[in-house]
């Protein structure tokens, strides 16, 4: 190994960190692939919706299920993961001043993700594997498609590797002192979360692999799904993580949010590692390969443990934004200090959309129709990815956008291209996401199917009359998914043209605003000399409960009544069915 | 004592395990009695609720449920629509039914009020098993037999749509059940012109 003497750094104007350069790149070349992967899952979005949308029924039928199949690989797989990729390396070096481990081996770990990604495109593009993004046995692809996850997944986890070895040289040489920062504790979090994701990963896709070569006979369908959800769902909880690690960097960086208590947030980590790979089990609330009490174990006593973690987090990310403010001295009333935020810098009104949608439409949904018995009335209907969509799209592709306009000067060392559009770009897409989740959740409630080419039926034996309200709702998912690829293609665009013609930017002066640079670079939120003072004031015990955050404390508790409200709603529509046990 | 004034960006020095302030105190505990009564819900209903995904669940020769199925359909078929036999067996009756790409097999004739176990699996791969208009959904997986007991709470001729991908006809996979009342309404075999023509409405 070099000594690290001879990695060159340099100084980051703004924040004052030491940035590795081959780590730089490293998170350079990362980002520049998810958001490749997310032009290509965009546009597949795009068809797919004009598809869904009966009144246009764009595609044909092979067309829809092949490119259905290449939206789920490029938005869940190779987007997600190459930006998880991009925030490990960024957190491992970057906020820790330290020097990557092995980097050149990252190289070839890049390597490798971009050939297995490769290959699948090509083998989903030729049709060769249509069998969706589950892949759910018997159906079969070619073995090259199983190859290519399974390269794609062993560079991930290589990564992952080089991410706790670069944690070891940056404790062993002091590049920080005390304990490392929360942000970077939580992409660690979503690092141990994605180790037991791959290994699933490994466990389904090699024994799937070799029975499409003919090597053994079979692969049995209730054990792949067990299997497949243990890396299809837990590969999610990695976003998860990654994602709430995000709300808190943005929250310093643009409100300069402060952590309320370590020893809450990181316990509300360690939850989600202990607990949150259990939930995939909510996949198979009325499967016939388990028995209720595994079900219920499984989605209730772990998964609500995990869900414990997201509604701390979903209270100390707010609290904490709150209370940065009111400590800058934003202290009017319940709400100035989010009247008074930054609502024009995209990173906090990323953040922003985020936390609400991903809490308000992703969670409640999710922990509503993961409940074993509400689950009858909601499985494989478009009810479910209205809720996936809430949580992955509007929740943890929004915050890696909000991250990507303080990553572009940061870490790119570009000013933000089309700057009016970026501040806009926020607003569209979270609009038009929350459209497509309205519209695929209330078409999804009628029992429409996911995963359907035509819900006229047109050619189907029987016929099907779905309400007239249907068309509404997949109007509204229609005209909703266009502004969200609107949104999504704003954002490639603006990506694309910093990354590749933008502007150099390496110094920020303070308090002068700079078009294409997010406000809280030229004006960084600080907090006064006296912040202790003033903060254990605002905890004196003689203000109460509500102390120094009552805004939030109003936030969560209009969060929970309408928590209350739609999962009791669920229970009681539940009861208008059959009987049936 | 707190902690000293930091983001989630800085090192955080000394010892943080420190006590949380009392809001957050209270917020956990609200959380964490919420998630128990999210828990006790499910078993609740399990002992007081009409609906439950439980059932009997066994593993199965796809083969040999396939010809228990037929058996089924030629014991107790009454008609047939558009070639596939409409079984009507007696309430309390084992009911088989099969899904197949791209078909229900076979049509099912069930009395409202009476309860019957519902036999799902399926022949070859996984199918969605979509009652509409109710949305009641169970996954059906070759080689495992899902035995749900049901009862019909109203009369109506109702669809299975398929709503598990299965292939590239998926879409064109609609079986049939029909649910009568005590006076054999609405007809077993199925009058409708708009069914008989085979297409929608």
């Amino acid at each position: 190994m070099t000594a690290p003497a001879l990695h060159p750094f340099r100084t980051c104007p703004a924040t004052g960190h030491r940035i590795d350069r081959q780590a730089e790149r490293l998170v350079r070349v990362n980002a520049v692939a998810a958001v490749v992967a997310l032009l290509v899952g965009a546009i597949a979005a795009l068809l797919l919706v004009l598809t869904r949308w009966q009144a246009v029924h764009l595609l044909p039928a092979v067309w829809y299920y092949r490119i259905l199949g290449v939206h789920g690989m490029n938005m869940l797989i190779f987007f997600i993961i190459f930006f998880e990729m991009a925030v490990l390396w960024f957190a491992g070096t970057v906020l820790l001043d330290s020097r990557p481990a092995a980097p050149r081996y990252g190289w070839f770990n890049f390597a490798l993700m971009v050939s297995g990604a490769l290959l699948v495109e090509s083998m989903q593009w030729s049709g060769r594997a249509d069998v969706l993004f589950t892949s759910y046995p018997p159906l079969k692809a070619h073995p090259l498609f199983y190859l290519g996850v399974i390269l794609f997944a062993v560079g991930a986890l290589g990564v992952v590797g080089q991410f706790f070895a670069t944690l070891v040289i940056a404790k062993r040489e002091k590049t920080y002192a005390g304990s490392m920062p929360l942000v970077v504790y939580g992409a660690m979090t979503a690092a141990i979360i994605a180790v037991i994701t791959l290994v699933h990963g490994a466990a389904v896709y090699i024994p799937t692999f070799l029975w499409s070569l003919g090597l053994i006979p079979a692969v049995d369908p209730e054990v792949y799904r067990l299997l497949w959800w243990a890396l299809g769902h837990s590969s999610q909880q990695i976003n998860v993580a990654a994602m709430v690690a995000i709300w808190y960097m943005l929250g310093a960086l643009t409100v300069g949010a402060v952590v309320l208590n370590e020893k809450v947030s990181r316990s509300a980590f360690v939850l989600y590692i202990l607990f949150i790979s259990m939930a995939s089990a909510h996949h198979l609330l009325v499967d016939p390969g388990f028995g209720p009490a595994w079900k219920i174990v499984n989605t209730s006593y772990f998964m609500y443990m995990a869900v414990l973690a997201s509604m701390v987090h979903g209270f100390t990310v707010p609290a904490g934004m709150e209370l940065g403010m009111r400590l800058r001295g934003y202290t009017d009333g319940l709400f100035g200090w989010l009247r008074r935020a930054p609502w024009g810098d995209p990173g906090f009104s990323a953040l922003v959309l985020s936390v609400v949608v991903f809490g308000f439409f992703g969670g409640i949904t999710g922990v509503t129709i993961g409940t074993e018995q509400i689950n009858i009335t909601v499985h494989n209907t478009l009810r479910v990815p209205g809720h996936f969509h809430a949580t992955v799209v509007s929740g943890t592709a929004m915050s890696f956008m909000g991250a990507t306009y303080y990553l572009l000067p940061l870490v790119f060392q570009r000013k933000v291209a089309f700057w009016k559009l970026a501040k806009v770009q926020p607003y569209l897409f979270s609009l038009g996401m929350l459209m497509v989740e309205m519209g695929m959740t209330f078409a999804g409630s009628f029992g429409v199917p996911r995963r359907h080419w035509d819900i006229s039926f047109s050619q189907a034996p029987f016929d099907v009359a779905f309400s007239p309200a249907v068309d509404l709702f997949l109007a509204v998912m229609g005209i909703g998914g266009i502004l969200a690829v609107t949104g999504a293609l704003s954002f490639i665009a603006i990506a694309v043209k910093s990354v590749f013609f933008g502007e150099t930017v390496t110094e920020f002066t303070r308090g002068v605003a700079m078009e294409g640079v997010p406000q809280g670079l030229t004006h960084p939120p600080v907090h006064p000399k006296n912040a202790d003072e003033l903060n254990e004031a605002m905890h004196a015990p003689a203000r109460g409960i509500a102390g120094a955050t009552p805004g939030t404390l109003v936030l969560v508790a209009v969060f929970l009544v309408a928590f209350m409200l739609y999962y009791f709603t669920n229970w009681k529509l539940l009861t208008f069915l059959w009987k049936i046990g | 004592m707190l902690t000293k004034v930091h983001t989630g960006l800085e090192p955080v020095p000394g010892i943080w395990w420190r006590p949380a302030h009392k809001a957050e105190r209270v917020w956990v505990a609200i959380a964490f009695a919420w998630c128990m009564v999210l828990f006790a819900m499910m078993p609740l209903w399990h002992w007081k609720g009409g609906q439950n995904p439980s059932g009997t669940r066994r593993r199965v020769d796809p083969k040999a449920y396939y010809a228990r199925t037929i058996a089924f359909a030629t014991q107790y078929k009454v008609g047939e629509d558009r070639g596939l036999p409409i079984a009507a067996p007696p309430a309390g009756a084992d009911v088989y039914l099969v899904g197949l790409t791209f078909q229900w097999y076979p049509i099912l004739k069930l009395e409202r009020g009476r309860e019957y176990t519902l036999h799902l699996s399926s022949l070859d791969v996984n199918h969605g098993f979509s009652l509409f208009p109710l949305s009641v959904n169970f996954q059906v997986v070759p080689g495992y037999d899902y035995a749900l007991r049901v009862t019909p709470t109203a009369a109506g001729d109702l669809r299975i749509i398929c709503n598990e991908f299965c292939g590239i006809g998926h879409h064109t996979m609609v079986g049939r059940v029909i649910v009568v009342d005590a006076a054999d309404k609405p007809v077993a075999d199925n009058r409708r012109p708009s069914l008989l023509g085979g297409g929608a409405e």
